[in-house]
């Protein structure tokens, strides 16, 4: 079974490699001079939600091969006006609007030929990437598969040990015992009994022995006790927490598969306290055209047709004595989403990861190195923090232990 | 507590050493009065516990903690619909906007979060009340959120729509007859031409205001004397004399935010080199320790009934003229005042709050005499703030009573509780045919109206305001209509068959009156932004010859008495609740008077002398009784209360105002007088007798009081400071071993570094006027419990700065006897105290589970959730600044004040917790702001900028003497503050225990001559005081 899919994979790669090799040919013909790296960021923030910079259609075209269906005039005038662009009667245009359903693209006024052409050689290099990037993917996705069969492989060995020391024990407990009715003359008896009532005999004189009873006593004692303060621990710890939705939005479909900027939506996450949970418009800028008829949507449909929020069910609640910050953490800090919520792209129903206690946070800000670049503020601190010691700045080495940072 | 040269003391019982006051000053927790035994002797109480109380408590707690076991409860986390583009969850709007109530005034901003204002803070853009903004109108905010306000307009008692009610009011209106519109002062140029449009439709409407702390007699006086109707602009600032007679020009006059500012400027001193030395100096003649006598150099006791005649015997002797003696006290200082005003000519002042107009002319005449006008007083510049027409009101009164009013309209003001013929408007009412009013409330005047069509709160309504010519400043609403509310002016508009859309007309106005030009568009949304438009003044003018002096000298000589022997009643107003508008505002009703520190009453203030001479002690309930009416309120004694005078605060005893409101004291606006058609407060004689009964008044004067120790409060006088900048400095000495040193020589802490901020504040004692606007705007800030008057005679008031004012005479501290004769008339020195961010805190060296600790920036922390409650921390504490939580008062049925209803809550800072019971809490030094100053800093890469980060208190603060910021910037204004004062004024309260604050004080300097004996006197004393260590 495994072994099929493995080869699945493989032959998968080696069709996507020809597909990649045969694109980086095409392309390389027309090569443009627009800084990639721009292009993307600003693709990222403005196109993305709509197109892909491959073939597959989102809201609007993707815009593989852009270039050789329309000229840079074109682009950049479409880019500024669309509107314009199709009232002046242009054949390709009124026939793309035709196309998606009479949906206008959105203006971008302020763009001009080189934020068109940056975006157009992002647009190149992220198919010319193509040709890498899966024969990577399918190599984690092969070293993955073989972990886990390592894994279970552990398992087995380890229970085959634990017998086997267990068989050992029993083994050296005969031994013992052998030897001490030695000891006590009892070998030339022979007429002991049976081995089982040995064993009874056994246990009966270690269950009378006072030293073992304590023992046995304590142990229980302190196994109860320590399973009683585990679950106190885990009162309130809603780990692993993953209540249903009133809409079943898929993370793994939005942030995985179409990899939209988690920014897209949680527009509040570089600002300010609450990352924010989008709200219907922002749903609406691609789905007042995809997946209309879905029953999902439609909720949302009716959400604004009612005029009633949705009501979504909060999976991370902090309590209210502690202050967190999306904005430091995320603006001024520099973390990644995932480092928090976990491998959110993957999550069909949005799942708590991580614990949020107190020594969860502490634990972070004791390990986390101060992202101070380029950041004026730090300045003085660093230097400070050099003259005393030769480590790197840590969030604790700035107070971030304080109580008074999160609570007040 | 006492220094080397004063003693000073918080109240009589702490001079006098009484039994109570010993006892609690022992104890923090004060003793509590058993008033239901069953009831409060439980475990709440903190006095003891028994085994009882022990089961309870283990009781619950194994509860609570199954409890918390169970599932935690669905939390709903709900998104907008469709966001606004530039709003986001947890980040602040603010929008500028006007509070403009009764022609108090101040420009503001308003804070939003999430669509609801959570606090109101002053415009420094304007220039009128350059973003003072006073402890009512900081107070006004929780108004917004009265749960007892009327939800939908009334007819009669009943709930009525607006299309029934406008079609009824609309049609009794065209019926004909004479139409008066009755409102307080009216601030609003388009309000007043929307009543111009009424007029047009109903010809026969008048339209009348009144002002219950009337200015009217200055009106008429000004009219009088120069033929301007009008009030004129003060400068306090450039004034180098001022002379206050019977005028609370800080507290409550005209526009004290305003002269507050302008004072504090001219009494600014420096003590770098170079720096200004010189201030203002004050000398004030009145009957009441008022807000503004309490600040001045100079102040001296008169009766009501001497009130005119010193202000003729001022003239007289700025003139040269004799005059009549009215005491040798009196005229010594009057000779005096004379002599200085006339040798500061032209940088001088003389202000009364009399609402006499013949006095107000002799005043004019003064003035004019010292060229006053043109220099401090400006007539070309008129102000608004009162425009009541005292006669025209008494007119309306008698034309309701005589049946020949068909239609009543009341916007703004309440005028059967607070106008003294208020009974008489009551009766009268009844025969109107058609009364509405605009007020918000069923209260003691609309209660009694046909209809009630309830205008929204003044955050939730467009509006503009024209305080002085040529300011003008937009009201916005920062909130949509929480009830179903219309605005007054939609009102009228409505019924006089116009467009009732307000914000159409106001912006139409603003282009037709104000603004004009061809770009309308950009000016408006230029003063939406912010928040004013200021065309600026015109240049000052002088004013012709005063006239009418001679009418006005024989009028004074006939109503007023030398030498009145009889008990004279006075009103006046408090700082805080002012005219009793704001009455339903918990807030107000626990925010301490300035003067008598007490809350949640009014009560009868009479002189130590005059008490003991009538045989009646403070809490004793007296009636007080003036021309047939009379009131039963408890006593206070109060030191600076002129001998053979009771003074009562007006705005209280309301029947119909809310829960929090109703039944607080005692109504006592018909003991006003109305002389000549002028409302006056001074009530005339009558008399006191004791009822038998007590009433305790809840004064916060003597909590907290700091143990005897020396360097609390260190003062000097103006020519010592000129000699020395650091006169009056107490430097604390401790002997060892090694010889004398200083307290912050030896240590037994290692301190902690500071390398990125140390916060700090700067508190100026010379500007701090005592006023409170940082007490309430604190509270709103860091959503400080009301806790209700019981709470607070027992002690337990939560407020987390409180402004101590102490009291002191110039005896000699060995000196007993003198004590008493100056406690007549005792200096008053005002002391804002919040926690002090001690760099070796007491507090945190106590607490058992590190609840309480202290931050790499200078700041003690209190992490309420990690507090057990044992209040060693409040035991050790030498300020006295920790509180402890002694009920869920968010969540208590006996605390029934806007935190116990959802309404109520919405006023909540969601960034600042809600303290449960059980827990310390105290000044933060408003930490949730430097959290996010730090962090809007860091988002953009830099470091803050000095002032982007201001805590609640030094931004509330009008006059400046609360400077909050970075110490370890040498570029903020804190660190130049502290540099140029380390060799001056600056001092750290109670030096010698060497806590190390983070808080510094600057001494108060007094513009006071130097008594050459005293001072020789002082001078061995602190040789011999130095000699003892």
């Amino acid at each position: 079974m495994k072994s099929s899919l493995f080869f699945k994979k493989m032959r998968n790669i080696s069709r996507l490699l020809v597909v990649a090799m045969l694109t980086t040919v095409g392309f390389s013909a027309v090569a443009q001079d627009g800084d990639a790296a721009n292009g993307e960021s600003l693709f990222n923030n403005n196109c993305k939600a709509c197109h892909s910079p491959k073939d597959e259609q989102v809201v609007g075209p993707g815009l593989k091969g852009i270039q050789q269906r329309r000229d840079l005039a074109w682009l950049v005038k479409w880019v500024k006006n669309p509107n314009g662009v199709i009232q002046s009667g242009d054949e390709y245009a009124v026939a793309l609007y035709n196309k998606f359903g009479k949906a206008q693209m959105t203006a971008f006024p302020a763009y001009g030929e080189t934020e068109v052409k940056d975006i157009l050689a992002y647009i190149e290099k992220a198919n010319t990437a193509v040709a890498a990037a899966p024969a990577a993917a399918g190599a984690t996705a092969a070293a993955g598969g073989a972990a886990a069969e390592s894994s279970d492989l552990f398992t087995y060995i380890l229970v085959a040990l634990l017998l086997v020391m267990l068989l050992v024990l029993g083994v050296l407990l005969a031994i013992v015992s052998i030897l001490s009715k030695a000891v006590s003359g009892e070998v030339g008896a022979g007429d002991g009994g049976s081995f089982g009532d040995k064993l009874r005999n056994g246990l009966v004189a270690m269950s009378k022995n006072s030293a073992i009873r304590s023992a046995t006593v304590w142990f229980f004692v302190l196994m109860v006790t320590k399973a009683t303060l585990d679950g106190l621990y885990g009162v309130g710890i809603q780990q692993g927490y993953a209540p249903k939705q009133p809409i079943a939005f898929s993370h793994k479909l939005h942030a995985g598969q179409y990899k939209i900027d988690c920014n897209y939506c949680h527009t509040g996450v570089n600002r300010g306290k609450s990352a924010t949970i989008p709200s219907a418009n922002i749903c609406m800028n691609c789905h007042g055209v995809i997946k209309k008829e879905s029953p999902e949507i439609q909720k949302i449909y009716s959400a604004i047709e009612e005029n009633k929020p949705i009501q979504w069910v909060r999976v991370h609640n902090l309590p209210d004595l502690a202050y967190f910050n999306h904005a430091q953490h995320v603006n001024v800090g520099g973390l990644q989403c995932q480092q928090c919520h976990g491998e959110i792209q993957t999550m069909e129903v949005v799942q708590q990861r991580s614990t949020l206690t107190m020594g969860w946070c502490i634990d972070c800000h004791r390990k986390t190195d101060v992202n101070t670049k380029e950041n004026a503020y730090y300045d003085k601190l660093v230097q400070l923090h050099a003259e005393k010691s030769d480590k790197p700045l840590k969030v604790a080495d700035i107070g971030g232990l304080e109580c008074s940072k999160c609570h007040y | 507590m006492e220094n080397q040269t004063k003693r000073y003391w918080k109240g009589l019982e702490e001079l006098r050493n009484d039994e109570t006051f010993v006892k609690n000053a022992h104890n923090e927790f004060g003793s509590f009065e058993l008033t239901n035994s069953s009831e409060n002797k439980s475990i709440v109480d903190g006095i003891g516990s028994d085994r009882r109380d022990f089961l309870k408590v283990l009781g619950f707690g194994v509860a609570a903690v199954s409890l918390a076991a169970c599932e935690a409860p669905i939390r709903k986390a709900v998104p907008y619909l469709n966001k606004p583009v530039d709003t986001f969850p947890s980040i602040a709007d603010w929008y500028a906007s006007t509070y403009a109530e009764g022609g108090d005034y101040a420009s503001i901003l308003v804070k939003t979060r999430e669509g609801r204002p959570v606090k109101i803070e002053g415009n420094k853009q304007s220039s009128v009340s350059k973003g003072g903004v006073s402890a009512r109108a900081h107070a006004s905010l929780l108004a917004l959120y009265d749960i007892e306000k009327l939800k939908g307009p009334k007819k009669g008692d009943a709930d009525a729509d607006w299309d029934v009610i406008d079609k009824e009011i609309s049609a009794q209106l065209a019926k004909g007859g004479q139409i008066r519109i009755v409102s307080s002062t009216i601030l609003s140029p388009s309000t007043k031409a929307v009543i111009g449009d009424f007029t047009a439709k109903y010809p026969t409407t008048k339209h009348i205001s009144y002002d219950v702390n009337s200015a009217s007699g200055l009106i008429k006086a000004n009219a009088d004397s120069f033929g301007k109707a009008v009030l004129p602009s003060y400068d306090f600032s450039k004034a180098k004399v001022i002379v206050g007679l019977s005028c609370d020009f800080l507290g409550t006059w005209v526009a004290p935010d305003a002269f507050s500012t302008q004072y504090a400027r001219g009494r600014k001193i420096s003590s770098v080199k170079g720096g200004n030395k010189s201030m203002s100096r004050h000398f004030q003649f009145e009957t009441t320790l008022s807000l503004t006598g309490s600040n001045a150099d100079y102040r001296t006791t008169i009766k009501p009934s001497q009130e005119g005649l010193v202000a003729l015997a001022l003239y007289n002797k700025i003139t040269g003229n004799g005059s009549a003696s009215l005491g040798a006290e009196v005229d010594k200082m009057l000779d005096k005042a004379a002599k200085e005003l006339k040798a500061a000519q032209g940088a001088s002042l003389v202000v009364s709050g009399s609402n006499d107009a013949s006095v107000q002319v002799v005043v004019n005449a003064i003035n004019q005499t010292l060229g006053s006008y043109g220099a401090t007083i400006d007539l070309g510049t008129p102000a608004y703030f009162r425009q009541g027409d005292d006669a025209a009101m008494n007119t309306l009164i008698d034309e309701v009573k005589g049946g020949s009013v068909s239609a009543v309209i009341f916007y703004g003001c309440n005028p059967v509780y607070d106008h003294p013929r208020g009974a008489e408007l009551k009766e009268g009412l009844s025969k109107v045919a058609l009364s509405v009013s605009f007020a918000d409330r069923a209260d003691e005047t609309s209660s009694l109206c046909k209809y009630i069509a309830p205008a929204p709160h003044y955050l939730e309504s467009w509006g503009d305001a024209q305080p002085v010519a040529g300011f003008y400043s937009l009201q916005q609403p920062a909130i949509s209509l929480i009830y179903k509310t219309r605005q007054a002016q939609s009102s009228l508009l409505k019924w006089a068959g116009l467009n009732a859309d307000f914000y159409a007309y106001l912006r139409n106005y603003w282009k037709a009156n104000v603004i004009g030009g061809a770009d309308f568009e950009n000016a408006w949304t230029k003063a939406l932004h912010d928040g004013i438009y200021e065309k600026g003044a015109v240049a000052a003018s002088g004013a012709g010859t005063v006239a009418g002096v001679e009418a006005a000298v024989a009028a004074i000589n006939s109503a007023y008495k030398a030498n009145a022997s009889g008990l004279e009643v006075v009103l006046y107003e408090k700082v805080g609740m002012g005219i009793g508008a704001l009455a339903n505002n918990p807030w107000l009703q626990e925010f301490p008077d300035p003067i008598t520190k007490a809350c949640w009453d009014n009560y009868a203030c009479v002189s130590q002398k005059t008490a003991k001479e009538l045989g009646i002690a403070q809490d004793d309930v007296v009636k007080v009784e003036v021309k047939g009416k009379s009131v039963e309120l408890p006593v206070v004694i109060q030191p600076g209360q002129a001998n053979g005078t009771v003074a009562i605060a007006i705005g209280y005893g309301r029947e119909k105002a809310g829960k929090a409101g109703n039944g607080v004291g005692v109504n006592v606006y018909p003991l006003a007088q109305l002389k000549g058609g002028a409302v006056s407060f001074s009530a005339g004689e009558g008399t006191l007798t004791k009822t038998g009964d007590t009433h305790k008044v809840a004064q916060t004067q003597t909590h907290d009081t700091v143990m005897a120790r020396k360097s609390v409060l260190q003062e000097a006088r103006l020519a010592e400071y000129q000699k020395d900048s650091k006169a009056g400095r107490y430097f604390p000495h401790v002997v060892t071993s090694e010889g004398v040193k200083a307290p912050g020589e030896i240590s037994l802490w290692n301190g902690y570094e500071k390398p990125n901020h140390s916060w700090g504040l700067a508190i100026d004692l010379n500007s701090c006027t005592g006023c409170g606007a940082c007490v309430i705007s604190c509270q709103a800030e860091n959503n400080v419990s009301v806790v209700g008057r019981q709470e607070v005679i027992n002690r337990r008031e939560m407020h987390w700065i409180r402004i101590d004012r102490y009291y002191s005479s110039d005896a000699p501290v060995d000196d007993l006897s003198g004590l008493e004769v100056a406690s007549e008339n005792p200096e008053v020195t005002f002391q804002p105290l919040m926690c002090q961010h001690c760099g070796n805190a007491p507090c945190e060296t106590v607490c058992p589970v590190l609840a309480t600790t202290h931050s790499t920036e200078g700041l003690n922390q209190m992490a309420y959730n990690r507090c057990v409650g044992t209040r060693y921390c409040a035991n050790n504490c030498p300020y006295k600044v920790r509180r402890f939580n002694w009920f869920k008062y968010f969540d208590n049925d006996k605390f029934d004040y806007h935190f116990n209803n959802d309404l109520g809550k919405m006023v909540i800072n969601p960034d600042v917790t809600v303290r449960s019971r059980g827990v310390i809490e105290k000044c933060s030094m408003c930490v949730q702001r430097i959290q996010e100053g730090k962090l809007n800093a860091k988002k953009e890469r830099r470091r803050p900028i000095d002032g982007e980060i201001e805590v609640a208190c030094s931004q509330s603060c009008p006059t400046e003497a609360i400077v909050f910021g970075d110490m370890n910037d040498p570029s903020s204004r804190i660190s130049k503050l502290l540099a140029e004062e380390k060799e001056g004024r600056a001092f750290q309260m109670l030096d010698e225990i060497n806590v190390k604050p983070q808080i510094t004080y600057l001494t108060k300097i007094r513009n006071k001559d130097v008594d050459a004996s005293k001072a020789a006197a002082h001078a061995e004393h602190q040789h011999a005081e130095h000699g003892g260590h």
